[in-house]
């Protein structure tokens, strides 16, 4: 815009993939942005795309449309539909600030309801593991400076993460490990992905076998004998070498996605990658780190952790948290048909759920707090746009590794639009207004 | 053969994460995730040809989407549907106690499917209300 | 808002200004302890009980990533101890590690009104603070660490003190850190390896300083920047069986440091490494040992660590400790490294009355307050939640003040602990005087924090009123009676507010959270931003212009300023 003049921000932070990278650079003015540079293609594609495909007005559905209306009666709609309902879901928050999130446990405690993140179809697995077996982790300068094991299993940071193998693993530099050279990258995954292609070996696992090779590792690293010629596709001696390079090396990292979490076993998987690290320590230094896809859903469990005692799937309808994945967690309490209304924030479930939850869902009345167009909003009663975190709204995020930052803003954003902590809290005022009585 | 047995998996691709944040209702997005990658060898045996329509059905849902050849092979007997209202079609919603639906390794059948068309996102929300 | 406040006519116990069970009354207007109030003062009758400044807890383990993975970890360890919402309080959930909302309420219902969090990763300091903001009532700080720092060991390696000095200025301020602490000096750079340090002078790998110099530089900064706590140590080898002398050798390596007339070292939970012998079905009390030097030098002061027979977490900045207890334990275990500076270990615990080893370290908390003379060196802590869960303070108040108390437990023991325990011979019992100083007075005193721990005029209004009239009340032998009355203060006060009455939580108010900002010198400082500036990429991967916290982060920031020497 004319007359508007042009600065450069540095050491900007990305907020979409949750690895913090925070050496970005953005050219822009009050309003908009011209370029980003240093960040990964997703990266450049947000910040660059930030205008595009925006709700600009708060939207409430009458007569069966969606229409444009006043932000005061878009919240009045949003808080009524809340309080009325017997068992509403707040559900999101990977993709929003730890303000708002804070925002969130308020609103959920004051309505009564199930508050939920996207770690409940995500790492949740791994939570639930780690609560059985612990975990061995660091943050990721650790493995920069001193790790000569790398093993990527059941993710594809090249697509997820595109800046991981440059920022932490195989390409940095760290002071212990200053080349490439210096490590070793094992890849484990049903396809030879593009991470794969990078890898000294790669080792294709059948799918929804990860917990048999997991458990054959662990039985090798402790020094026991296989029994089977091969283990999920895998050839015993194939397995005995990994275990070998598990136990031998001076520093490994393990990094598991949702190949793990996801697939046949769950949590059972997470636990088994999670004991393997634990008993690797027995005999040398050994790390796992979970990749968390989301910006904040670290940010999202931490605050759900420190405020209700439980990281998702909180239920606070009897007025105290409670914690059962299965049946206090997103999916499960939409496809057994008992949520009566949802609030979701900055996530998008009617595309992602599984069919009998969107099924359940689409029935409900939905009020979405969301900065873009999507089938969540288009399905809602009330739509509240809101600023996005990291570029027209601060906020504190969590890296994968549970490191904290503040993800500051760099330009307006479009007016009219409002962060999503200023929005949330305005819907809990508006709640307590109407005297919700639980 | 015009039908193979496959399992399925979902997942990140770049081009979906960065079609993604141009919007979800774009064109570009929709190539980008309603699109299902297949093994060259499998293509050949499913006689399919790269982006014809193949409809996948697992015993959970049905969706038609483009075939494409990967480029992450191989991988017999595996299709990766990228993370998208499309693949969620496909999803068992059960979460056998832990929360965590099944996203990945669902058994599917794939099938040649030249005629049909690859539904819009509002067409498929629509069926994921009936 | 009822901005005066007058408590009348309640038995006074106020150490640091020499009041000891005084009948007298308390003026506060505007948040302060005045010297009179009106007529329209809100009166509060405080007849026939008991009353004392807040209580100031010097050590636990309340907010903060490694408090957060130990939450995340243990949801057995809440879903037994909820806690509704209520008219005034938010919900949450205890036991060990309650959640932030619950802390904050159950110290307040104790008469608790300041507690600092003991060990915070810089790197993570961002993250104390959105817990500590979180904490409802009391004031809070943290204690960033240091002992395993890189840049620290590079600044010890060569000699450079006074940049050392101003990088510590720096660095208080980038995480609003309230004192120096050090964890295992040196130990938890070696785990980086899976390895640990044996002791004060073994070198640290790749770094070739020693925890000695570490340690004895780090009091040295802490001299020259003037800062208002002593620099709080946790000694190596706190995973040994004996280890009692690691713990004499810190305390000795820095005796000839110049200290301003207070102590240069506060050496914490001396209860888990105050332990004699070789091995752990030998273990002793080292207690006697530790009290006596403690007794003959002022340059030092302790706290106790006191283990309560319960359930537990431990967690710690020493990765390799927890690594090492995990393996007796078999249980679940969280260890978390933070680049460049430091770690984290969690590990889920139980300590039982039959086991030899926890009977004898149950035995060594309680020998250290007991035959350490002054209680002006000894504070009552139970390194929450590594000994037990701060909710226990009542109960080791009661084995404080009763012999009789302590007895009862002495009889359930394990039999050998029992016969190699100092403590069935140990008369002493405390009285209400010294139970207020080592609970609030001296705690106080020790942070440097001018305006708590004490009700003369100027202090911050932050009482606690307790069910105990001491005229009528045989301590030692109605020691449930006084466990009871502080478990559930009558009235808790906040900054001249009633938070707490009839132990129940009737207001919710914020506290402030305490930093230091030490002035040092601009060529001092500029030289070491400088050396910051070529470095930090290379040491981190967080941008050094993305790692200070911003004051305006801190709810409530109250910044203590002190002029350093450099």
């Amino acid at each position: 815009m004319r007359g508007m003049s042009k600065t450069t921000s540095e050491n900007v932070i990305c907020t979409f993939c949750a690895s913090g990278c925070d050496d970005l650079e953005i050219r822009h003015d009050a309003r908009d942005i011209d370029s980003a540079r240093n960040g990964c293609a997703i990266s450049i594609s947000r910040f660059t795309s930030v205008k595009e495909n925006r709700i600009l007005k708060p939207l409430v559905r009458t007569r069966r449309t969606l229409r444009p209306t006043t932000y005061a009666r878009a919240i009045d709609r949003a808080a009524r539909i809340l309080s009325k309902a017997k068992y509403p879901l707040l559900y999101g928050w990977s993709q929003t600030s730890c303000e708002a999130i804070s925002k969130g446990v308020e609103l959920a405690e004051l309505v009564g309801g199930l508050i939920d993140n996207t770690t409940t179809s995500c790492h949740g697995p791994t939570i639930l593991g780690l609560q059985d077996a612990g975990e061995a982790t660091c943050t990721l300068g650790e493995v920069r400076h001193s790790a000569d094991l790398i093993i990527y299993w059941g993710c594809n940071p090249i697509h997820s993460h595109p800046h991981h193998t440059t920022r932490f693993t195989i390409f940095s530099k760290g002071r212990f490990r200053k080349a490439r050279k210096e490590r070793r990258l094992i890849v484990v995954d049903v396809r030879r992905t593009d991470t794969a292609k990078l890898a000294d070996r790669f080792i294709q696992v059948q799918p929804n076998r990860d917990y048999e090779l997991l458990t054959a590792l662990r039985t090798a690293v402790n020094g026991e004998e296989l029994e089977q010629d091969s283990i999920a596709g895998v050839p015993r001696e194939v397995i005995e070498e990994l275990a070998d390079m598990m136990v031998e090396c001076e520093f490994g990292a393990l990094f598991f996605g949702l190949g793990l979490t996801m697939t046949a076993g769950k949590h059972r998987n997470a636990e088994a990658a999670l004991s393997l690290v634990r008993d690797l320590n027995y005999a040398t230094k050994f790390v796992v780190i979970p990749m968390r896809g989301w910006f904040n859903v670290t940010g999202a469990n931490e605050v759900s952790t420190w405020q209700t005692g439980y990281p998702f799937a909180v239920d606070l309808t009897q007025g105290y948290p409670r914690f059962n994945p299965g049946d206090t967690s997103a999916v499960d309490a939409l496809a057994r048909g008992e949520v009566d209304a949802a609030l979701v924030v900055a996530s998008d479930p009617v595309s992602h759920f599984p069919k009998a939850a969107v099924k359940h869902l689409l029935k409900i009345p939905i009020v979405t707090v969301e900065p873009k167009r999507t089938p969540t909003s288009e399905a809602s009663e009330v739509v509240i746009p809101s600023a996005i975190i990291g570029i027209e709204a601060t906020g504190t995020i969590y890296r994968i590794d549970g490191v904290p930052l503040e993800a500051r803003k760099v330009i307006d954003p479009p007016a009219g639009v409002r962060p999503d902590v200023e929005i949330l809290d305005a819907i809990i005022k508006r709640t307590k207004s109407l005297g919700v009585r639980r | 053969m015009s039908r193979i047995e496959v399992t399925v998996i979902s997942g990140r691709s770049l081009s979906q994460a960065q079609s993604r944040e141009r919007g979800k209702f774009s064109d570009e997005y929709a190539r980008s995730v309603a699109v299902c990658e297949l093994d060259p060898d499998d293509m050949n045996e499913l006689g399919a040809m790269e982006g014809e329509n193949v409809r996948v059905t697992t015993g959970f849902g049905q969706v038609i989407v483009r075939a494409a050849v990967s480029k992450q092979a191989p991988h017999r007997r595996i299709a990766f549907v990228p993370y998208g209202a499309w693949a969620s079609m496909l999803f068992d919603a059960s979460t056998h106690t832990s929360g965590m639906p099944t996203l990945k390794g669902l058994k599917a059948i794939i099938e040649r499917a030249p005629e049909a068309k690859v539904a819009t996102l509002q067409e498929i929300t629509n069926m994921k209300a009936e | 808002m009822i901005s005066e406040l007058l408590i009348r006519n309640g038995y006074v116990f106020d150490p640091l200004n020499g009041v000891e069970g005084d009948r007298m009354d308390i003026a506060v207007r505007n948040g302060k302890v005045v010297e009179k109030v009106g007529r329209k003062a809100r009166l509060l009758d405080a007849s026939g009980m008991t009353v004392m400044p807040g209580g100031v807890d010097i050590h636990s383990h309340i907010a903060g990533s490694k408090a957060n993975c130990a939450r995340m970890m243990r949801p057995e360890d809440h879903s037994k101890d909820p806690e509704p919402r209520t008219k005034y309080t938010r919900s949450g959930v205890g036991h060990t590690i309650p959640s932030v909302f619950t802390t904050g309420y159950r110290y307040a219902r104790m008469g608790y009104t300041t507690v600092f969090e003991p060990a915070t990763p810089p790197l993570k300091a961002r993250h104390t603070h959105e817990e500590l903001n979180d904490i409802p009532i009391i004031d809070k700080g943290c204690f960033p660490l240091f002992g395993n720092n890189w840049f620290v060991m590079e600044y010890v390696k060569q000699g450079r003190i006074k940049e050392l000095a101003a990088y510590v200025a720096w660095m208080l301020e980038a995480t609003k850190g309230y004192a120096i602490k050090v964890v295992n000096p040196g130990g938890i750079e070696a785990w980086r390896w899976g390895r640990n340090v044996r002791g004060l002078d073994d070198p640290v790998p790749n770094f070739d300083v020693t925890p000695r110099e570490i340690v004895r530089a780090l009091c040295q900064v802490n001299s020259l920047l003037n800062l208002p706590h002593a620099v709080h140590v946790h000694p190596n080898c706190l995973a040994e069986p004996g280890n009692y002398q690691t713990t004499i050798d810190t305390m000795e390596c820095v005796r000839d440091i110049p200290t301003r007339g207070h102590p240069i070292m506060h050496v914490t939970h001396v209860q888990f490494t105050g332990r004699k012998g070789w091995s752990w079905p030998d273990v002793r009390s080292g207690a006697p040992e530790i009290a006596e030097y403690v007794n003959m030098h002022d340059h030092v002061s302790i706290d106790l660590g006191q283990l309560i027979f319960t359930n537990v977490t431990w967690m710690t900045a020493d990765g390799p400790a927890m690594f090492a207890l995990f393996k007796l334990t078999k249980t679940k275990w969280f260890n978390a490294d933070v680049e460049s500076e430091t770690g984290a270990g969690v590990v889920a615990a139980t300590y039982k009355k039959s086991n030899y080893v926890n009977a004898i370290q149950w035995g060594i908390g309680l020998e250290l307050a007991l035959l350490v003379k002054d209680p002006w060196k000894i504070f009552l802590t139970t390194d929450h939640p590594n000994g037990g869960p701060f909710t226990a303070y009542p109960r080791v108040i009661s084995w404080l003040v009763s012999k009789e108390a302590r007895q009862k437990v002495i009889d359930k023991i394990n039999k050998t602990a029992q016969r190699r325990l100092n403590l069935p011979g140990i008369d002493r019992e405390y009285s209400l005087h010294e139970i207020a100083t080592i609970t609030r007075a001296a705690t106080a005193k020790s942070l440097g924090l001018g305006s708590k721990g004490h009700l003369g005029v100027g202090a911050d209004a932050d009482i606690a009123i307790y069910n105990i009239e001491p005229s009528k009340t045989n301590l030692a032998n109605e020691y449930k009676a006084v466990r009871k009355a502080f478990a559930r203060a009558a009235f808790t006060i906040k900054d001249g507010r009633v938070v707490v009455k009839k132990g129940e939580v009737v207001r919710d108010v914020r506290g402030r959270t305490f930093w230091t900002r030490p002035k040092v010198s601009e060529g001092a400082m500029n030289t070491v931003v400088n050396e910051l500036e070529s470095k930090f990429d290379d040491y981190y991967t967080v941008r050094m212009a993305n790692y200070p916290i911003e004051e305006q982060y801190l709810t409530a920031s109250q910044a203590i300023a002190t002029t350093a020497e450099i």
